[in-house]
């Protein structure tokens, strides 16, 4: 990928309307809508779970119930109705295939307009796919060059059926049922996911990787994403996500656990493109997602995640720094436009000695968006030693945009290193017209400009991802200054 | 090539630019020169097609084709080049990257394909080293962190790169020292040829040592006063502004 130039991807940059907005009419099996005990046992008895599986699922339930929705992000909204909402979606051709040629023909064409047809997906050597539409894996390849490795990538349905040893002893160790509201509502009805396990000492050879998509009217999605890295052991898993177009909300609410036993390293990183709504308001996702990754000793977990979709975020995907030595980071663009809102950031919790973390947060804001940073830097009693460095900028766009961080810090040893840093910065006439003056139109010199304040997060993505993230940056700004 | 007629330019409302005449053929140089606030800079920005300047009457031909309805990218395309007096930072975009968007959109405005890789790479050895610009400079933040003197130098290191018809060197030579003074107009008189014109707007002659002028205006209250060849330039240094104040009664 070395001949690769920032220009020969804005070559490809041409789009203008949202461009993963398209639904594919596959025949689907939805339950009715509405939550309660029964629709909890029936989507656990879909799935032919373990009885185990149901009475986590039923205990989390319990819990939800009990539990009201948080409200002290900086985010305003309408609640979602959760007895309108259907809790379980999947595409009827259950079986999963060998090959490309027994899958239906109409999903292989949402892949295409998708431009990562699993065609392709094959030939370009280093990404394994496990394709997530709605809820239930349907494609999985590269299977068996991992197996060789004896690393395991599956759906977490069939990992529940085929490795209930590791699902059971790890799934809810990082996020517990009882987390926040939308871990336990995820806990008790998800409907699919990944799993991954890296076995001792194995580095994983490719890059794994997960599309996932929201597809099924009004059909909420909850995924459930458990990765474990066994102690030695180094994997990159990338996450995207694409919506259909759609005029009424969606509710999205995934939980992801990452475990990095002692000497592992897991770098996750995440393109998130929902339908963001329409330019007045109208529709987009919500986003409420749970990702959080604990440390052994020596381990290291990196979250990268360029968020460009949804119309409401809710996202900290966070580290809790448990073993000594242990290192987190978490690298962020987050933009806003029209009325999006994001309210999104890390939590780093440091427990072991000498741990260390880095915060990179960039946010862009445009149109009549809000845009929060909330960071928390906690540092324990018995952390000697740890150091954070922290970075929050933030670009406006326009004047009718909010920027806000909220860096909260409680460092409880006297020892710990903590910086803090932060910028507010403005896209300027002169900064434009200067680029005009250079013969760069105005369109070109925000993705400029914009591309330049991220660069140092862009630059943390794969190469693959990071010229998706760029298109991404060009297609949620267009249009935003006039 | 450059004609302007008559033109009147205002900015909020101020009248800034009160009826300008010029004349620029190719292959001319033209300096400009003024006492702060005569509207010096207010017409480098007004030819390079600045939004925020309303050009209230009159007319800016380039190549007998009015150019007022055009934006400022439109103009760059045509061969426009403005050096600016005071240069903007783009953290994160590099000299290089810069440089390349400039001269493929450039290029694509007229239908054309993107430079190859190792042509630009060629122009942008050649270009730095007209101009003693250390290759490590190119991979820089655009001018963040400059010099004032390093500022100026990208901004011909530019003009250099996109050959422009029509430069402006709006008060390139404010900042710099005197050597680096000296690789500026050294690198502004290899670019000179009998197809392309430069205006420059400077406060001292200093410059006009190096980059000989065919004319020098001199621009008081939105108007040009006085026109003449290098000799007046030397004049307005010893003389000061007083006594064209007099001689026009302005």
């Amino acid at each position: 990928m070395s001949k690769y130039t920032e220009d020969d991807l804005r070559e490809e940059l041409k789009t203008k309307e949202y461009e993963y907005g398209f639904y594919t009419d596959i025949e689907s099996d939805t339950f009715p809508n509405g939550l309660n005990e029964d629709i909890v046992r029936a989507i656990s008895e879909k799935k032919e779970e373990p009885e185990w599986m149901t009475e986590w699922r039923l205990e989390a339930f319990k819990v939800w119930k009990e539990m009201t929705e948080p409200e002290w992000a900086n985010v305003n909204y309408e609640k979602p109705d959760f007895q309108a909402i259907s809790y379980y979606s999947a595409p009827n051709s259950k079986p999963k295939y060998d090959s490309l040629d027994e899958v239906d023909p109409e999903l292989l064409a949402t892949f295409e307009k998708l431009g990562i047809s699993l065609d392709e997906q094959k030939k370009l050597a280093g990404v394994a796919m496990d394709v997530v539409v709605d809820s239930v894996s349907v494609a999985t390849t590269f299977k068996k060059t991992l197996a060789e490795k004896g690393i395991i990538f599956m759906s977490i349905s069939e990992a529940i059926q085929e490795h209930p040893e590791l699902v059971r002893k790890y799934m809810g160790t990082v996020v517990p049922q009882k987390d926040n509201f939308y871990a336990a509502l995820n806990s008790a009805v998800f409907s699919d996911g990944s799993f991954c396990y890296i076995p001792k000492g194995v580095k994983c050879p490719m890059e794994l990787s997960t599309y996932f998509r929201i597809n099924q009217a009004g059909t909420g999605q909850f995924e459930r994403t458990l990765v474990i890295a066994d102690e030695g052991s180094y994997v990159s898993y990338l996450e995207g996500c694409t919506a259909p177009s759609r005029d009424e909300n969606q509710l999205h609410a995934a939980v992801v656990e990452l475990i990095a036993l002692d000497n592992a390293e897991i770098k996750y990183s995440t393109v998130q493109n929902w339908y963001p709504g329409n330019a007045e308001g109208k529709g987009g996702v919500y986003n409420f997602v749970t990702k959080r990754g604990l440390c052994e000793n020596n381990a290291k977990i990196s979250w990268t995640q360029v968020e460009t979709g949804s119309a409401i975020t809710w996202k900290y995907p966070s580290c809790v720094l448990k073993g000594d030595n242990s290192v987190g980071e978490f690298y962020s663009i987050a933009v806003t436009n029209n009325f999006q809102q994001a309210d999104t950031g890390t939590k780093m919790v440091h427990l072991g000695k000498n741990t260390k973390s880095t915060i990179i947060s960039k946010g862009i804001s445009a149109g009549k968006s809000q845009n929060s940073y909330r960071g928390l830097v906690q540092i324990s009693s018995r952390a000697e030693n740890a150091r954070n460095f922290s970075q929050c900028d933030s670009l406006l766009m326009g004047n009718e945009c909010g920027a806000h961080t909220f860096p909260y810090i409680e460092a409880k040893n006297k020892s710990a290193q903590i910086e803090h840093e932060a910028t507010t910065s403005k896209i300027g006439e002169d900064q434009i017209f200067y680029c005009n003056q250079r013969g760069i139109d105005t369109e070109k010199a925000i993705a400029l400009i914009v591309n330049g304040f991220s660069k140092e997060v862009l630059n943390k993505l794969p190469m693959e991802f990071a010229v998706e993230a760029q298109k991404l940056l060009e297609i949620s700004l267009e249009g935003s200054v006039g | 090539m450059l004609k302007i007629k008559n033109l009147h330019a205002s900015v909020d409302d101020k009248a800034i630019l009160k009826g300008i005449d010029l004349h620029v053929k190719p292959g001319e140089v033209h300096a400009i020169m003024g006492p702060n606030g005569s509207g010096k800079s207010t017409l480098a920005a007004v030819v390079a097609g600045k939004e925020e300047y309303e050009v209230e009457e009159g007319e800016i031909l380039l190549d007998g084709e009015n150019i007022d309805e055009l934006g400022p990218e439109e103009r760059a395309h045509k061969g426009v080049f403005m050096s600016f007096q005071y240069p903007v930072e783009i953290p994160g975009v590099s000299v290089t990257n810069f440089m390349k968007t400039s001269i493929n959109e450039t290029r694509k405005a007229k239908g054309l394909e993107d430079m190859p890789a190792n042509e630009m790479l060629k122009m942008i050895r050649e270009k730095s080293e007209m101009l003693e610009i250390d290759r490590k400079f190119l991979s820089r933040s655009l001018n963040e962190g400059f010099s004032g003197g390093e500022k100026k130098r990208n901004e011909i290191f530019q003009m250099a790169m996109l050959e422009p018809k029509l430069a402006i060197l709006d008060e390139t030579d404010s900042g710099l020292d005197i050597d680096a003074l000296r690789i500026v107009a050294n690198g502004v008189n290899k670019l000179k040829s009998k197809d392309n014109a430069v205006i420059i707007i400077t406060h001292y002659q200093r410059l006009l040592d190096y980059i000989v002028p065919d004319y020098v205006h001199v621009l008081m209250d939105g108007k040009i006063v006085k026109s003449g060849d290098k000799q007046l330039a030397h004049k307005l240094e010893a003389k000061g502004y007083d006594w064209i104040k007099e001689e026009v009664g302005v």
